[in-house]
């Protein structure tokens, strides 16, 4: 075996972490965003054969046969349907997490009993973390797959006995960095109360948050990476881990500004319980519905339709048919823009992903400040699966669980359509008000088969 | 304290702020191949693992070495691709020429 010199190695490191901003860096633009995947892959690449020439590596066989299973599981981990990509981010989360803790792990055993206070402080906080977000993501992950419940699981005292688990782990981590050589029994008990952790933090968050905490468990994944960076003193690890840290804790926050939540709310898990309405009176108001025709009528008569989708959307597999509908308008001369909320979707930007996939393109993807502006004079707003992000009790009802939320401010378009299958109320559970001005036209039915309706009047069918 | 350490927490909060930054400008219509792409990135952990596992100092740190390579390297892998896939949808519109 070739072996590189070490300062060649580190030279290598140094290439690749250059490679990894300038990658996020090309992410500004959809326009140069796959030069900057391409520039990703170089930089892994040349720090991963770099790495394989390491002269203290005595033993390649595990290695390879890891590298191959690992290409066997992300392989078609990379090919999933772009509706299952939230549950395939939280999964990669708890790989990641699940790398960075077993490594802290093993470098405990390695270094038994010749530890240092700091070196055990050190290892103690990377496992807590790497181990907590590896449990937190798999529950996202079997939340977003639905192979566990949506709704929040809770229980009274449960904050209490959260934060006791926690406190156990930090205890036994304690005991371990004043004796560091001492008790080798305490560590796998300070990992197993943290997998403990991790599940007790994210059980209680309902599906509505998931954006959120997928976010916010990024940015722990980050974080364990670059404490396993100071563990080893690995410069590589410490940037990586803060790049990814920082870009999840910038969309936590974004997420928490788009749902009006603090972030201390956000941190110490009061978020998720259900909110129930204050049941509000409800007197007899009525509604207008209207036929696929009578849309179709008014959508051709119009100049600009702002389209406000929802993850309703998605479910009912209808963005196929809203192309055929922005197509369909877009030839009588109709200027069909879509307003994206913040947290529409059900991770950070799921909605564009889902309808670059339906093959509508981005310059016609709009975010909520340019609808907002933009809606005052826009024909028709078209709510397809939104409910909360739209309601105007948001602006106006102080009594109302999401006052305060920013939202599209679809009421303030000269007409607006809402496909919905029915009057029920949205996620939280709120009644909107919007479904009840007289402006406002219910197209009740499945989405999917309502918006092929509609382009059928349009005499768009079989183009 | 260890040596490095300093000079670690100086790679730390600089790579921070350049993260910070850099991310800030990511276009929001991104956010979701920005979290994969993060991944990705993150998955260079995968060089840690090869090192622990590969040393053998003793059972345990190959077997927990694999597993961690196994895991950091899946992530590699998935998270390349699938950022790849979603761009590729990403497309403007067709300027007509009418």
């Amino acid at each position: 075996m070739i072996h590189v010199n070490p300062d060649l190695t580190e030279f290598s490191y140094i290439v690749a972490v250059g490679l990894f901003i300038l990658a996020l860096k090309w992410l500004s633009s959809p326009a140069t965003a796959r030069r900057g995947v391409l520039a990703g892959e170089i930089g892994a690449a040349l720090a991963v054969l770099t790495t394989f020439f390491n002269p203290t590596l005595v033993q390649y066989r595990w290695i390879l046969v890891a590298l191959i299973v690992g290409a066997i599981i992300g392989i078609p981990l990379g090919m999933v349907h772009m509706t299952a990509v939230p549950q395939r981010t939280a999964l990669s989360h708890a790989f990641g997490a699940l790398a960075a803790a077993t490594i802290g792990i093993a470098e405990y055993y390695v270094r038994f009993p010749n530890l240092t206070r700091f070196g055990m402080t050190e290892i103690s906080l990377e496992v807590i973390i790497g181990a907590l977000s590896f449990t937190g993501s798999l529950i996202a992950a079997g939340k977003l797959q639905e192979f566990l419940p949506q709704r929040p699981i809770t229980y009274k005292g449960q904050n209490i006995v959260s934060f006791c688990t926690l406190g156990a782990a930090i205890v036994i981590a304690l005991i371990m960095i004043v004796e560091p050589g001492r008790f080798p029994a305490l560590f796998p008990a300070m990992v197993i109360v943290s997998l403990l952790f991790g599940v007790m933090l994210v059980t209680p968050i309902g599906g509505a948050d998931m954006p959120t905490v997928i976010a916010l468990l990024n940015s722990y994944v980050g974080l364990s990476a670059a404490l396993l960076g100071f563990v080893l003193d690995s410069k590589v690890l410490v940037v990586a881990g803060a790049l990814d840290g920082s870009s999840g804790f910038i969309l936590a926050v974004i997420m928490c500004k788009a749902m009006n939540r603090s972030f201390t709310n956000v941190l110490f898990g009061a978020f998720g319980q259900l909110q129930v309405s204050a049941a509000a009176a409800q007197e007899d108001r009525t509604v207008r519905s209207a036929s696929p025709e009578e849309a179709a009528g008014i959508l051709a008569a119009s100049n600009s339709v702002i389209v406000i989708p929802g993850y309703g959307m998605a479910v009912a597999q209808a963005q196929h048919k809203v192309r055929e509908l922005f197509d369909t308008l877009g030839k009588k001369g109709v200027d069909v823009r879509f307003a994206i909320h913040p947290v529409a979707g059900r991770m950070p930007g799921h909605m564009n992903v889902l309808l670059a996939e339906a093959d509508i393109p981005y310059d016609k993807l709009i975010d909520m400040e340019s609808a907002n502006s933009d809606l005052p004079h826009t024909d028709v707003a078209l709510i397809i699966g939104a409910n909360d992000v739209t309601n105007p009790a948001a602006k106006t009802d102080q009594g109302s669980p999401i006052y305060g939320m920013p939202i599209i401010e679809a009421d303030k378009a000269r007409t607006v359509m809402v496909i919905k299958r029915s009057l029920s109320p949205g996620f939280a559970g709120i009644d909107n008000g919007l479904y009840y001005m007289d402006k406002t036209l219910m197209l009740f039915g499945d989405a999917r088969a309502f918006v092929g309706d509609i382009v059928r009047e349009l005499g768009g069918e079989g183009h | 304290m260890p040596q490095g350490f300093i000079s670690n927490v100086y790679v730390f909060v600089l790579a921070g702020f350049v993260g910070f930054e850099v991310i800030r400008r990511v276009s929001p219509l991104l956010h979701t191949p920005l979290m994969s792409l993060t991944n990705a990135l993150d998955a260079v952990v995968v060089v840690a693992a090869i090192i622990i596992a590969g040393r053998a100092e003793t059972k345990v740190s190959v077997v927990l070495g694999a597993v961690a390579v196994a895991a950091a390297f899946s992530n590699m892998v998935g998270g390349f691709l699938i950022t790849d896939r979603m761009l590729h949808m990403f497309k403007l519109s067709r300027r007509k020429k009418q």
